[in-house]
């Protein structure tokens, strides 16, 4: 029989024989290592969580024109081909005009209803969004003004770009809440406004929303900024920091939460390992009464928490999923992807959690004196 | 007597092990006080005492699991009482074979790896080996239990493999028969008799008055003196029945000497 077969018969075999004691230092390792590799799950994926759950709050980067310009179509397919695809939530681009209603000057905002509904999904319409170029929505304040209902035909003029009175009838399709300034505006589709002014290519901002943090996406605005000296993108700051603090904060949570429980994890495991040299003091004096060094000893102590760390480890990091995916579930709705990197991580790190729990009852086995064999306890 | 213990002296180069002067002191007490031993090659040695005379201490110090405090102790021409823990750890491991009256096996392995364990720390374990020297104390076919599942005899005699396994230079044992019966203490004794007869040095603690009249020579412990050494006269070419051993009586241990 080789050595070292010998000795994992001899570390099992006190694993075993211990039962009881093994099974609690097992479950506290396992269940320090479930809420590790579960809470680093979630922490991981926080930032992806909850920025795709932030972005329901609007548009997080406004693109606009070099001063006194517009924005083309061109411009417009420029920019959004420069963001990650699957980053992107949403980009509307605004065309801005003044008209008039029922003798009172407005903005009409021209805009594709689609992008405008995913960049501004907290948008509150009763009845429908725009759909084709007859149809207008009004914010909720200007309906108010004009007394206008869904379903009602409006009339709204204008001069266009060549000074030339214009005007046309719409039908309302929907009156938008927003609890902000649009709810002063009229909204219809680019190409309606386009034909009602009589030209294209004039949009003056492009609404972004972006599921990016921090220097992602500063790093983004950057490389918009640099592709062309047309066009200035900027964040928009009132909403990128609110949600870098939230973010900032719940890691900080989950960090603080962590290592309470992991010194928690070795406080049990030094106590059951302390127990477990106690009751076990009559065979480590002998062992060492028959030639075992003190290295030997530790070893064999070593390796039983090193064999602990690893079975909790490994129940740590399925037991540790199913966590995070009930977390997840319940509090984002959504589920959170495996993170194979934590495999290891959390394996490793219940083996050095155990190792550093162990060196205590390790120093009091190998304190033990030989001579208490012949002693008779 | 006196002419056996000059001829131990006579052949210093053939002493297995030697006390001079050695005492433990613990506080007060004299655990042992100023004790004089030579113990030859291939003897046999028994070491009688009331409890608490210092027997275990002696054993302890010869067997290098605890250091006295004065005096020297050469153990197979080295003094150990200078040696630091882990030589110690070493000189049981290599020179030393241990048996006790409590047994002591590992308890969550079988017979034959507890002989193994000796084997392991020694060096490699081997299995054929410790079924063979299972064998020779009779137990090839108990080789597969655990401790729970042996009589006392039967650990013992596991026990008396796991101290031969190493071939020591010297037995120790403390009290081997002590939580025996008649016939397990017998059967303990025949295997010292073989061993004795192979050559072996053994010194062992008994509170038997047989056990102690088996050996060549006894030694009675008083108050951590050594007050008797008594040759007995055996004949180890047969095998031993303890009842035909008179015990050395009580006169011949404590009386005026
Ligand atoms: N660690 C210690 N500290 C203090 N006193 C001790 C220690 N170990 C032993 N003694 C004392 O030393 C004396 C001798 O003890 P020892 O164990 O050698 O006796 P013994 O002859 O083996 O007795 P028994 O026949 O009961 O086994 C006893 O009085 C004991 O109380
Ligand atoms: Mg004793």
């Amino acid at each position: 029989m080789k050595r070292s077969s010998f000795y994992f018969k001899m570390v099992t075999g006190a694993l075993l024989r211990k039962r009881s004691r093994m099974l609690v230092a097992l479950l506290a390792i396992a269940v320090g290592a479930t809420i590790v590799s579960g809470l680093m799950t979630i922490y991981y994926d926080i930032p992806r969580q909850l920025t795709r759950e932030l972005r329901s709050y609007g548009a997080n980067m406004v693109v606009t024109p070099a001063d006194g310009t517009k924005l083309t179509y061109e411009e417009i397919e420029t920019i959004r081909a420069l963001l990650p695809a699957e980053n992107t939530v949403g980009t509307a681009p605004y065309r801005y005009e003044t008209v008039t209603l029922n003798s009172q000057p407005v903005t009409a905002a021209g805009t594709q209803m689609n992008e405008a509904a995913a960049t501004s999904p907290y948008w509150n319409i009763s009845g429908e969004w725009a759909a084709d170029d007859s149809s207008i929505m009004l914010g909720s304040k200007v309906a108010q003004l004009v007394n206008a209902k869904v379903g009602q035909n409006v009339e709204l003029e204008a001069d266009n770009g060549a000074g030339e009175g214009v005007k046309n009838t719409y039908t309302v399709s929907g009156i938008v809440e927003t609890g902000g300034s649009e709810e002063n505006f009229i909204f219809m589709t680019d190409t309606a406004l386009d034909s009602f002014m009589g030209d294209t290519d004039s949009f003056d901002t492009l609404e972004c929303s972006i599921s990016l943090q921090g220097d992602e996406l500063s790093g983004l605005a950057e490389r918009i900024n640099s592709s062309s000296d047309r066009v200035n993108a900027r964040l928009v700051k009132r909403v990128t920091e609110s949600e870098g603090t939230v973010l900032t904060k719940l890691q900080a949570l989950i960090l603080i939460v962590t290592i309470v429980i992991i010194v928690l994890t070795m406080i049990s495991v030094a106590t059951t390992m302390t127990a477990v040299v106690t009751e076990r003091r009559r065979e480590i004096g002998l062992k060492k009464a028959i030639g075992a060094s003190n290295r030997e000893i530790t070893t064999e102590f070593l390796g039983q928490g090193i064999f602990l760390g690893v079975c909790g480890g490994i129940l740590g990091v399925v037991l540790g999923f199913l966590f995070a995916q009930y977390v997840s579930n319940s509090v984002f709705f959504r589920s959170v992807s495996f993170i194979w990197g934590l495999v290891p991580v959390t394996i490793l790190s219940s083996v050095a959690v155990t190792a550093v729990a162990c060196l205590i009852p390790m120093r009091s086995a190998t304190n033990i004196d030989p001579a208490l064999v012949l002693k008779g306890e | 007597m006196a002419d056996k213990s000059k001829s131990v002296t006579a052949q210093d180069n053939e002493d297995i092990l030697v006390l001079e002067g050695v005492s433990k002191i613990y506080g007060e007490l004299k655990a042992l006080n100023n004790v004089d031993l030579k113990v030859k090659k291939g003897e046999w040695v028994a070491i009688m005492g009331p409890s608490g005379s210092g027997k275990s201490t002696m054993m302890n110090i010869i067997g290098g699991m605890d250091k006295a405090s004065e005096g020297r102790v050469i153990l197979d021409g080295m003094d150990i009482t200078k040696e630091s823990a882990k030589s110690l750890t070493n000189i049981r491991r290599d020179k030393i074979g241990l048996i006790f009256q409590q047994f002591h096996m590992v308890n969550y392995l079988t017979a034959v790896e507890n002989v193994m364990v000796a084997q392991y720390y020694h060096s490699m374990p081997d299995e054929e080996e410790a079924l063979q020297a299972l064998d020779r104390v009779g137990l090839k076919e108990r080789a597969k239990h655990y401790p729970s599942q042996l009589s006392g005899g039967e650990q013992q005699r596991v026990c008396i493999a796991r101290a031969l396994i190493n071939y020591p230079k010297i037995l120790l044992a403390d009290e081997p028969t002590g939580n025996l019966d008649e016939t397990n203490e017998n059967v303990v004794v025949e295997i010292f008799r073989q061993l004795h007869n192979e050559g072996s040095t053994i010194i062992v603690v008994t509170h038997d008055p047989e056990v102690a009249a088996v050996a060549e020579r006894t030694i009675v412990l008083e108050h951590g003196r050594i007050t008797k050494n008594i040759i007995n006269h055996n004949d180890y070419s047969k095998p031993i029945n303890l009842r035909d051993y008179e015990g050395l009586s009580d006169e011949m241990l404590l009386g005026k000497g």
